[in-house]
């Protein structure tokens, strides 16, 4: 039975860890710190699981439940609710497993920062905000959750606050999410303008009153579907959110954070939000072919272009970030496939294994002393044997290797595109499948740069890349070789390894081909690509095998090859390429201008504006014409007509006198 | 008998004691003492045409208005004076030429 | 016929007076001319059958109020003839001003508007009529409040005066009634002991 005093603790635990940690990290010290967060964060995850068995194993059936009544104006309440079905489950799990591993990888890698306890109370607080997000029965709380989520990465990513690269990221974050926030404000208030409720079961009963009814866009007079409009201003929140082009730029920004949070809210949790809200939402999304067209041309964009990005990065944590991306891209070219459940199934592996690979990441910088550039690494296989050994794993599952939970997560989204007949699948599934060649390679270019070849940080190490932290001078060299840091590491990579492996073999049954999300996600028959697709699947093993004879795994085979050749047999030929093809190289490093473009156009442009503002509205118009201005004028008014006032009495009389004349000569002649 | 002068009349009395107040204002520009004599001056005129009207009105309450302008018109010279003494105190003159701190 | 004739007397007085007032060089003269304005007017009252109000006036008026003024003139010393001056400059263009709006009030409260045929004469007032007993019916019962008012004013009025003008004298020995009576007699005489002469002298 699912109690609310289950679903209670589950949310609270982390706040309480949260803010004993936040509100009292001084009194508690360091271990206390952590100790708290990670009680009330394990308390979440126990919990969790044992929902999620109750919901998966045991067919108890979902609970949706309003426990607090927050306000109510009119016909509109607003709510404090959970809704537990077994979508809810699966993200709590994912959130609150992955929060666990790295709360406890945080003890090592941030043991020497003075700002320990507040990035405990910070990670804390995200997995009660997230865990606010994934367990809401309303839109409201929804948006709570998102803002909130929104807010803590903020505070993350410039958590080294001295650091300007990190406030100009966060800021950018931020800045960035808002546009996406507004968008999705706008669909919320969509939601409550025409189905007249925040609440989702309400909402979702209500929306076939929308079929067939349009709205005007404002401007020439031009039609459009409500549903169509409501589902693509969710979704532009979702693209903010879950860093889909062009609202993407903020994520590669967004690792000047500590590795841990890179892991945990900007791979793992917090960008999936968006997909995990378009699922939610499937209702609405199903409604709308010309948004799920949208949603998948958008995903597949962001899929294989942000994959090409990655090739080209130099700084471990962004090849990462952008292969984030490339995977978030697939998450969303499943939602505009229809295919939601393959989206949610790929989010589920890719929190596991991209979780990892980024703790890999993290491992290796620990061990190399923040060091991040690629190109002084190599050569660590054998200082750091277990983070090789996971890394390994974690790229090897990325790829989609078959047997790996990536191969089926992500085998299963190119079907599900192939199969789809939706507007943009041509294009969509041209991405995806170049997308995979993009995968491999990028990610094993990676790995060989870091583990195998040249250890080259023995000689050119001790160069420019001083003082980026202050507590951090250490430089690793020939005689100071990388070592593998402690178990508090390490456990939490053979942690995620594990289930980033096995995962997908034993879940791709139940989760895609069962009925698991019956009731949680709704799909019309008419657009039900999983279901074809479920028709060739004869079990995990079969789907393995077959997976071998694929043009997907041609495509991977094809990149890890030449990622091998280039980067490990003849490591001096990217260099030539490189000069050779210098105009793609360029576009690639310009990041296809996305950043520029921000920065010269919104960023100058809203500076400029302020500028004019500043200058013109406020210190022209309102403090020159209107406050000053005032000002100025009475007193020249003033100056005039204190001439006026001698002070003499008799010309006050006099004056008095006239005006009476004046008016006595009204009462005498205008009779 | 009242009634063979007409209302008039009065009236007329009353306004060219007015009038005569008010020039007194005006050409005794520089002596306060004289400018509060005006102001009662005034004040009997318009009493006068209260009593005036009262009278041919048939009505006394008129005469209560009276009353009240003599009360108030006696706390008003009553002050005016006390103010005049603590003026002469303080600067030594009652010219009111003098009188011009408040000039804007 | 009787009233005529002492209207217009009582009238020319009046306005003579008036005009006495503010035209004389000395404060004195002007205030005991305010004297006989007040007076004539009372007159003028009565005629009109106000005889409460007339010798309210002339009680109030010339009993309290010109005494102040002439007590405040004295008490001044002012020098008049400095005052005076600029009086032939003033003089033409406070007639005019003077002279037009006499003018426009006769205009409006002339005959043509309170004529005798707008409005007749008064009625004949009741044997045993009583001016004071009618007022005083007013005033006690539907002026009631506003004679409490006006109470109040007056109260307001004499201890402001006395506000205004009080002040204290420094160093102006004044007798202290209360100290004198709190006097004890260790505040004036002091016993001291000391040995005699004599034995002083032998010592």
């Amino acid at each position: 039975m699912i109690t609310k005093g289950l679903l209670l603790w589950i949310a609270l635990a982390p706040l309480g860890g949260a803010c004993l940690a936040g509100l009292f990290g001084r009194q508690i010290g360091r271990v206390g710190s952590h100790l708290a967060t990670i009680a009330g964060v394990g308390i979440s995850c126990v919990l969790s699981l044992y929902v999620f068995k109750l919901l998966a194993l045991d067919a108890v059936d979902p609970v949706n439940m309003n426990i607090y009544t927050w306000m109510e104006i009119g016909d509109i309440s607003a709510q404090v609710g959970f809704l537990v079905d077994r979508l809810t489950a699966l993200m709590m799990v994912v959130v609150t497993f992955v929060s666990l591993m790295v709360h406890v990888y945080t003890i090592g890698y941030m043991r020497d920062d003075p700002g320990y306890q507040r990035f405990f109370a910070y990670i804390a607080l995200f997995t009660f905000a997230m865990l606010m997000l994934v367990m809401s029965n309303n839109f409201l709380q929804l948006f709570f959750g998102w803002e909130l989520v929104g807010l803590v990465s903020y505070l993350l990513i410039g958590f080294w606050y001295k650091k300007p690269t990190a406030i100009f990221a966060n800021l950018k974050a931020f800045l960035v999410n808002r546009i996406g926030d507004f968008g999705f404000l706008l669909g919320i208030a969509g939601v409550l303008a025409y189905l007249g409720t925040l609440d989702y079961a309400t909402a979702f009963a209500r929306a076939s009153t929308l079929n067939g009814q349009t709205m005007d866009v404002g401007f020439g007079g031009y039609q459009i579907e409500v549903v169509t409009a409501i589902c693509l201003l969710l979704f532009v929140g979702a693209m903010g959110k879950s860093a889909q082009v062009p609202l993407h730029v903020w994520l590669p920004d967004s690792m000047e954070g500590p590795t841990p949070i890179s892991a945990l809210i900007h791979a793992a949790t917090m960008v999936t939000a968006g997909i995990f809200m378009v699922a939610r939402m499937s209702p609405l999304f199903e409604m709308s072919d010309a948004a799920l067209s949208v949603v998948m041309i958008i995903g597949a964009i962001t899929a294989f272009f942000m994959g090409l990005v990655g090739i080209v990065q130099n700084d471990i944590k962004r090849v990462v970030a952008y292969s984030t991306l490339s995977q978030l891209g697939y998450m969303t070219v499943a939602l505009g496939a229809s295919a939601y459940s393959v989206a949610i199934f790929h989010l589920a592996t890719h929190a596991f294994f991209k979780a990892l690979l980024f703790l890999g990441a993290g491992a290796v910088i620990i061990a190399m002393h923040h060091q991040q550039d690629l190109r002084k690494m190599g050569g660590l296989r054998k200082f750091t044997p277990i983070t090789w050994i996971t890394a390994w794993v974690g790229t090897l599952v990325l790829v989609g290797t078959p047997l790996t939970s990536g191969f089926y997560s992500k085998d299963l989204i190119i079907e599900a595109v192939h199969a789809s007949t939706r507007t943009g699948s041509g294009f969509a599934y041209i991405c995806v499948l170049l997308g995979v060649f993009v995968t491999a390679f990028y990610s094993f270019r990676m790995l060989y740069l870091v583990f195998h070849g040249k250890a080259r940080w023995e000689d050119g190490a001790k160069d420019d890349h001083h003082g980026e932290h202050d507590e951090h001078h250490h430089v690793v060299d020939a005689n100071h070789p990388p070592k593998e840091p402690g178990w508090v590491i390490t456990v939490p990579l053979i942690a995620l390894a594990i289930p980033s492996l096995l995962i997908g073999y034993w879940a791709v049954q139940p989760l895609v081909f069962g009925d698991f999300f019956a009731g949680a996600i709704t799909v019309n028959p008419a657009n039900d690509v999983v279901a074809k697709i479920g028709e060739q699947f004869h079990g995990p093993g079969a789907m393995a095998l077959h997976g071998l004879m694929t043009p997907v795994f041609g495509l991977l085979v094809l990149g890890f090859a030449s990622a091998t050749y280039l980067y490990l047999i003849k490591p001096e030929l990217p260099g030539k390429i490189k000069t050779k093809l210098h105009w793609a190289w360029a576009i690639l490093d310009y990041k296809y201008g996305f950043d520029a473009f921000n920065q010269k156009v919104f960023a100058s442009g809203s500076v400029g504006l302020g500028r004019f503002l500043w200058r013109w509205t406020d210190q022209g118009l309102i403090d020159g014409v209107l406050v000053n201005g005032t000002a100025n004028t009475i007193k020249r008014l003033a100056l005039v007509v204190r001439r006026m006032q001698s002070g003499l009495l008799y010309h006050y009389a006099f004056v008095m006198i006239i005006g009476l004349i004046v008016i006595m000569a009204a009462f005498a002649f205008a009779r | 008998m009242t009634s063979s002068i007409p209302l008039s009349h009065f009236l007329t009395v009353s306004a060219m004691l007015f009038c005569i107040a008010l020039a007194g204002i005006f050409i005794n520009r520089k002596n306060v003492i004289i400018l509060l004599m005006s102001i009662e001056l005034m004040l009997l005129a318009v009493n006068t045409n209260f009593i005036a009207f009262s009278r041919y009105l048939g009505d006394a309450s008129g005469q209560v208005f009276v009353f009240f302008i003599l009360t108030v018109a006696a706390a008003e010279a009553a002050i005016g004076l006390a103010i005049l003494v603590v003026l002469f105190r303080s600067r030594g003159t009652i010219n009111v030429e003098e009188l011009d701190s408040l000039k804007g | 016929m009787v009233e005529q004739i002492l209207f217009y007397v009582i009238s020319t007085v009046l306005l003579a007076s008036a005009l006495g007032v503010i035209s004389v060089k000395n404060s004195v003269h002007a205030a005991l001319l305010l004297v006989l304005t007040f007076f004539t007017a009372a007159q003028l009252w009565i005629l009109l059958r106000a005889e409460f109000l007339g010798i309210a006036l002339i009680l109030v008026y010339v009993g309290a109020v010109m005494v102040l003024f002439l007590f405040v003139v004295m008490m001044l010393d002012v020098n008049t003839e400095h005052l005076k001056q600029g009086f032939a400059r003033y003089l033409p263009a406070g007639l005019l001003v003077a002279a037009v709006m006499a003018a426009q009030m006769i205009a409006v409260l002339g005959a043509r508007n309170f004529g005798t045929d707008k409005f007749a004469g008064p009625a004949e007032l009741p044997a045993g009529y009583s001016n004071t007993e009618e007022l005083a019916q007013l005033l006690f019962t539907e002026y009631l409040i506003a004679v409490e008012v006006a109470a109040l004013v007056l109260t307001v009025a004499v201890i402001a005066a006395v506000a205004l003008t009080l002040r204290k004298r420094t160093g102006v020995r004044t007798q202290d009634i209360a100290a004198q009576i709190a006097v004890k007699r260790s505040d004036r005489v002091r016993l001291v002991k000391m040995p005699s002469e004599g034995s002083k002298v032998d010592s």
